[in-house]
């Protein structure tokens, strides 16, 4: 992408004396290891952070550059509450993603903290809040992004956020009382819950009053094995409409539950994020503890953490891709990937002795080694899926029946997916490219050639594809990590001296980026913990891809996108 | 077409006489189901399964149950998409306060005689998430149930031997 013009013409802006973002040039990787390597900072991947900070200032707001080494490589600004909507407004001219927002209850005051990113670079801006009657202006008219994150924190701290369009409750459904808030300090984690919950009847969809207009409601159990979720169609005849979704059904406290744990508990609840991301959000969450401690991962263990992740990336492409086949009704590209799959995890289970690597990725490296006959059966297994997927594709391509269906199919245009800041192959396949392997390559991605995969259609058929040249992608970076993997340590014992600190995580999971941050208190027991699944932009995405689709194709685009239900309710 | 021909000839069958799964106990335990299956329930047996709140691993796993190499429809057992039409609720996650009704409502809904197999040890007994305000724990804490199945998740074997088991029982 090009810079903007005024990014690269320095001249319009006064040179501000303060340039915070010169942190990173002092930032080293440390030399015993390469635990928390990022590339080198590259001035002109965060010279946007100057213009922002320029623009911002510009309009006389005050941002008090806050370095935090623990939350490095990540710059942090503190600003003003009432100045909040103004960075929205100016990062969303930079062209930032706004990538999530995190509250923290201090006791005293709340902390909202909000991400953004370019270039790969995080910018984390802070502001306090008082603990009563919480207010704080929305990004949502400037990130539709922020919308669902912002209703999430509205009914989990009760923070008002003032200008957002939609103030219907979202995460909370009737467990707890409007005017209770479970992610405050105050309220236990027990809460107090009736012996039976009601059901949520009374969400105000959005209606028809046009007597042709159909309204199909759709969940939470839908009709198969999958997460339950509620879906909302306004349909004339077949054609779609409008799509709501309403989320939150399997919201099961993750944020709350996770408080007082120790490392190793937090890694294991987090690799129960989303049962098919485990290693991933694992991954995330022992990242930023391990950055809040300044705590080394070995080498190989480092290593084994990518073998694990493009695993599971790999396993989870091919059961979603003969899925999707499943879907538009060609069963043999079903029973081929699924049987690619099922030898896929028995691998898992032989070498790792879980299936889909549940609590492999724990604080400090990873739980188990690989020895080297398994390193050579990888291998061989890694170049025996490739000629499977060589003799499969161009079976895909060729069937008309299939590619009828599957092209031109709930189409994302790049647009939509820039203004939702949808992530992973669900961006990728409508040209809108984030991969934080590549972009800010953290260990042992630094190390590695990774292939670059994108496509512009949008369609099904684009993120199908999308997901199959990144199943190449992950062989090709599994091999580069089995040639790598040299003798060593595969995890450094966790600290047994405690302190405070706060750390910051960003994986590029299976579904795209995951964003994690972690608040140590004084006994390294969990303060707070929030991670943001990659399902959280990619939802909204669904209900824009469908329009002018017909019902019987939502299963299919729903599938193609595959959100997870549990990344996103928590 | 040649070439899926083709692929399907090269490919065979590759439904179990289980290769690296734990034993060769798979045909022995489907032979099992299916004489169980045949007698009881007149050779089919209906499941339904509810996702209660889990983090989505126990359906993968489900899922797998109906890959080429297990292929549970062989013994009689099949995965239906109503509660109507089902013999046996398969129910994974801790039971989410917010999926409460909603499980309820699907127990309601599914015919009389009934069993209810909790998969997965938070349908079991609430797993990492327990008790909480937002989540009720294991799931007979909402519903009778007949069997547990633990594992997080239970891998497809165990979880054809937790039926065969829970069949035996009857």
């Amino acid at each position: 992408m090009v810079q903007s013009g005024h990014a690269i013409d320095r001249g319009q802006y006064p040179i501000v004396k303060y340039a915070p973002y010169h942190k990173h040039a002092v930032y080293r990787k440390p030399q015993e290891s390469y635990m928390d390597v990022w590339a080198p900072p590259n001035e002109l991947h965060s010279i946007w952070m100057k213009d922002l900070w320029s623009a911002l200032t510009d309009q006389g707001i005050e941002i008090e550059d806050n370095p935090t080494e623990s939350l490095l490589p990540a710059t942090v600004w503190k600003m003003k509450p009432e100045d909040w909507g103004m960075l929205a407004r100016s990062a969303q001219h930079q062209d930032c993603r706004w990538v999530g927002l995190w509250l923290d209850d201090l006791g005293d005051k709340l902390r909202a903290t909000a991400a953004l990113s370019k270039n790969g670079r995080f910018l984390l801006v802070r502001t306090d809040l008082p603990s009563q009657a919480p207010r704080l202006p929305s990004h949502a008219p400037y990130f539709p992004g922020a919308d669902r994150p912002e209703r999430h924190a509205a009914d989990l701290f009760g923070v008002t956020f003032i200008g957002h369009l939609d103030s219907r409750r979202w995460i909370r459904h009737q467990a707890w009382q409007a005017q209770d808030y479970p992610l405050r300090k105050a309220f236990p984690a027990s809460g107090n819950p009736a012996a039976n919950t009601p059901p949520d009847r009374d969400y105000p969809f959005l209606h028809t009053q046009t007597p042709e207009v159909y309204e199909i409601p759709v969940g939470p159990v839908h009709a198969g094995i999958i997460e339950p979720g509620h879906f909302r169609f306004l349909a004339v005849g077949e054609a779609v409409l409008n799509l709501e979704e309403r989320l939150g059904y399997v919201h099961k406290g993750i944020e709350k539950i996770a408080e007082g744990r120790d490392a190793q508990g937090l890694a294991r609840l987090a690799g129960r994020v989303s049962g098919d991301t485990t290693v991933a959000h694992a991954w995330a969450a022992c990242m930023a503890m391990e950055r809040a401690y300044a705590h080394m991962v070995p080498p190989r263990g480092l290593r084994l953490r990518a073998v694990l992740a493009e695993r599971e990336r790999i396993a989870n492409h091919l059961g979603d891709i003969g899925a999707i086949c499943n879907d538009v009704g060609f069963p043999f590209a079903h029973y081929q990937f699924s049987r690619l799959r099922e030898l896929w995890l028995r691998d898992n289970a032989a070498w790792f002795g879980h299936r889909l690597l549940m609590d492999q990725v724990v604080p400090g490296g990873v739980a188990t080694d690989l020895n080297g006959e398994a390193t050579d059966e990888m291998g061989l297994r890694v170049g025996e899926l490739g000629r499977e997927l060589d003799e499969l594709r161009p079976i895909l391509d060729a069937n008309h029946s299939l590619q009828d269906r599957l092209v031109g199919a709930g189409i994302l245009t790049y647009e939509t997916a820039k203004a939702l800041g949808c992530l992973g192959y669900v961006g990728r396949a409508s040209g809108f490219d984030c991969d934080l392997r590549r972009e800010r390559p953290y260990g042992p991605y630094d190390e590695l050639e990774i292939e670059a995969v994108s496509r512009t259609e949008g369609d099904v058929a684009a993120r199908l594809n999308v997901r199959y040249d990144e199943l190449y992608a992950s062989l090709g970076l599994l091999e580069q990590l089995l040639a790598r993997l040299h003798p060593g340590a595969i995890q450094s014992p966790w600290p047994t001296a405690p302190r405070a600190a706060e750390g910051f995580g960003v994986v590029e999971g299976w579904r795209g980026e995951i964003l994690c941050y972690v608040r140590l208190d004084r006994e390294g027991r969990v303060a707070r913990f929030f991670t943001r699944d990659p399902s959280v932009f990619n939802w909204p995405a669904l209900e824009q891809l469908i329009h002018g689709n017909i019902v019987p194709d939502f299963p299919l685009c729903n599938k193609s996108v595959n959100g997870s239900y549990a990344g996103h309710d928590l | 077409m040649i070439s899926i021909l083709r692929k399907i000839a090269s490919v065979g069958v590759v439904t179990e006489p289980a290769r690296a799964c734990s034993d060769e106990e798979l045909e022995r335990l489907g032979g099992e189901i299916r004489r169980f299956v045949d007698r009881r329930f007149n050779g089919s047996l209906a499941i339904r399964q509810v996702d209660a709140g889990s983090c989505n691993g126990c359906e993968l796993e489900i899922h797998a149950l109906n890959n080429a190499f297990y292929d549970i429809e062989r013994f009689g057992i099949h995965f239906v998409a109503s509660p109507r039409h089902a013999d046996i609720l398969l129910v994974t996650g801790p039971v989410s306060r917010h999926m409460q009704h909603a499980l309820k409502a699907t127990y309601d809904a599914t015919p009389d005689p009934k069993w209810v197999v909790a998969i997965g040890t938070c349908a079991a007994d609430g797993g990492e998430f327990g008790v909480s305000y937002a989540s009720c724990g294991a799931a007979s804490n909402v519903i009778p149930v007949d069997a547990v199945i633990p594992g997080c998740p239970p891998k497809p074997v165990d979880m054809m031997n937790g039926l065969l088991r829970l069949m035996q029982g009857r």
